[in-house]
């Protein structure tokens, strides 16, 4: 007698805890081996990229912060980069130092979420509430800089909004000291751990080859053992100043990126506490008034100051003709923006790649073959955030 | 940078009237070809010892919807090789049909059903051309410029029906558009005047 079989399809999503926000995944399922994952995608599609052809240069900044919710200055600072490399401005060294303490800031941010996450979706609870004290420390920090803790819109091109306050930078210097204990902590909670190794050690093997034929980046291509940071290749900013290491794991497999982040988060710090070390003074945007708007003090005393606030934020400011490509080692990889101006105060097209959207199309080979339990490891491990795959 | 120089020469060179205009500019090289020979072009990059670009960043469209060729299809390289960046502009027409390339890179089929589904643009041998960021059943495509931000339909929840419907659009006050550009040309202005007191 021969025992009768059936393939079972399930529907994972979209509102699934380890789903890390919406994502509807259709599994085919024989027995408990997953055979194929469709992912639907587009649940928080806001339509960010035909909004911002709608509005001026300054009006697109706040869409970044939108994107990937949990490191939001990392992708302003990608738009910025792209209008300042289209007209041509130089960025006060100062306001380099703040955009590179603020991006790695956003990476601690990022890396804090997901490792902790991750844990949780593998059964580990504590790493969770630990780490999200520290996000809450760090968010204060964006919030005392920009005025939000989550949707900053500070960073401008030609610079950053406004000047840090006095004491902003000690407190910050004092978590550099702290942090490094708490990431021991969390890493001796989970490094050595039976039950999160089991969940994590060869489950969801890239290759090198693959990683980089399904356009991987960040940690998923490093994690497979490709040495490749923008931050070093293509340095943007101040960064080629600092001394830091990019760490690469071996096996390509949940564990090893999830190592990978924990070494990056190390290197962070460094690259803070270097920032902090060498914090030169000096104005914190471009002078150029026909980008930057005047201060306060100078639109009550002059008519010209006036004039230009008024036109800044009306009209907005006028890009050439031109098409660029920029992009910025994000925490969750390579994030880039296209842009086409062509000449008025709008930009004609902005394409923004987004790398979760790279690596939620491998889903399908990543898992085949896997067991159910270890769909939310991989999605855990690939850093999905739905606001930057959507757009 | 001298190597994007040199692979510049390197890929004219070698696929000589292929290549219709090649520039490099803020770093990057930027080739335009005919969409015909896009897979070659795109194998050769790839495949040629000393281009390597071996990996595809992203695929977009730019939209003109005056011109005779509307669409303007971009594909973003990257080697890593040579830490060099390729953008490959090709333009087609509205109902012209590109040939996919997924089984080059086999990440761009995403990229691709995203084209697709933003501005309608069909790739021939795609195995897999559904919409992927719009919602089920949705009609139009987004980003062409002629396409209105409001959108067609708007969802809500219906207390009769028991379900979320779909209706046309209704707005309290149309979207409004403001152009703030000054139709001033204050100095043009200026200087004829003087000229005429000359």
């Amino acid at each position: 007698m021969s025992k009768q079989t059936k393939k079972l399809n399930l529907n994972f999503g979209p509102q699934h805890p380890a789903a890390h926000g919406v994502l509807r995944l259709i599994l085919q399922l024989d027995g408990e081996v997953v055979e194929k994952a469709d992912p639907h995608i587009g649940l928080l599609h806001r339509g960010t990229e035909k909004l911002i052809e709608n509005k001026t240069y300054a009006q697109a900044i706040p869409y970044f912060d939108r994107l990937d919710y949990v490191a939001p200055m990392n992708q302003e600072h990608a738009f910025a980069l792209a209008v300042e490399r289209i007209l041509k401005i130089e960025v006060p060294i100062r306001a380099q130092f703040i955009r590179v303490m603020f991006c790695e800031i956003g990476r601690l941010l990022s890396h804090i979420l997901n490792i902790t996450t991750q844990a949780m979706d593998v059964g580990a609870l504590t790493p969770t509430l630990w780490g999200f004290e520290e996000r809450e420390t760090l968010m204060t920090f964006y919030e005392r800089a920009s005025g939000s803790r989550l949707h900053a819109n500070y960073f401008r091109p030609g610079g950053v909004h406004q000047d840090l306050p006095r004491s902003l930078i000690n407190d910050i210097s004092k978590f550099c000291v702290s942090f490094p204990k708490i990431i021991e902590d969390v890493e001796s909670l989970l490094t050595d751990n039976r039950i999160f190794k089991q969940r994590n050690v060869d489950i969801g093997v890239v290759s090198k080859q693959d990683a980089l034929d399904y356009s991987f980046s960040g940690v998923m291509l490093r994690g497979s053992g490709v040495a490749w940071d923008l931050r070093k290749s293509q340095p943007y900013d101040c960064y080629e100043q600092f001394d830091f290491q990019i760490p690469v794991g071996k096996n390509g497999d949940c564990y090893d990126r999830y190592l990978c982040r924990i070494e990056e988060m190390k290197e962070s710090i460094k690259i803070i506490k270097q920032c902090i070390d060498r914090m030169p003074k000096g104005p914190i945007k471009s002078i150029d008034n026909k980008i930057s708007p005047p201060s306060k003090k100078e639109i009550k005393e002059s008519m010209e100051a006036l004039i230009h606030h008024f036109k800044l934020f009306t009209e907005g400011y006028r890009v050439d003709k031109d098409e660029i490509y920029t992009a910025v080692e994000a925490p969750k990889g390579e994030f880039g923006i296209y842009i086409v101006s062509d000449g008025s105060s709008k930009p004609y097209k902005c394409k923004i790649r987004a790398p979760g959207f790279s690596h939620l199309q491998a889903m399908d080979y990543l898992i085949k073959g896997h067991m159910l339990a270890d769909v939310p490891a991989i999605l855990g491990s690939m850093d999905i955030v739905f606001g930057e795959v959507d757009r | 940078m001298e190597i994007n120089q040199n692979l510049e020469k390197k890929i004219n060179s070698e696929l000589t009237t292929k290549i219709k205009n090649s520039k490099i500019n803020h770093e990057q090289i930027y080739i335009t070809i005919d969409h015909e020979n896009l897979i070659e072009v795109l194998i050769f990059l790839k495949s040629n010892e000393n281009t390597k670009f071996k990996q595809l960043i992203d695929i977009t469209a730019v939209d003109f919807p005056e011109s005779k060729k509307r669409f303007k299809m971009i594909y973003l390289l990257l080697s890593h090789e040579n830490n060099s960046r390729i953008i490959l502009e090709t333009f087609i027409s509205e109902n012209e049909v590109v040939s996919s390339i997924t089984s080059i890179f086999p990440s761009s089929n995403w990229m691709e059903r995203e084209v697709f589904d933003m501005y309608g643009i069909k790739f021939k041998n795609h195995p897999d051309l559904r919409r992927i960021l719009t919602d089920y059943e949705f009609e139009g495509y987004p980003l062409r410029k002629d396409f209105p931000i409001t959108g067609h339909k708007e969802v809500r929840y219906s207390e009769d029906k028991k379900k979320v419907i779909y209706e046309p659009v209704r707005l309290e006050q149309d979207y409004r558009n403001f152009n703030y550009e000054s139709p001033w040309e204050g100095t043009k202005y200026i200087k004829k005047q003087s000229k005429k007191n000359e």
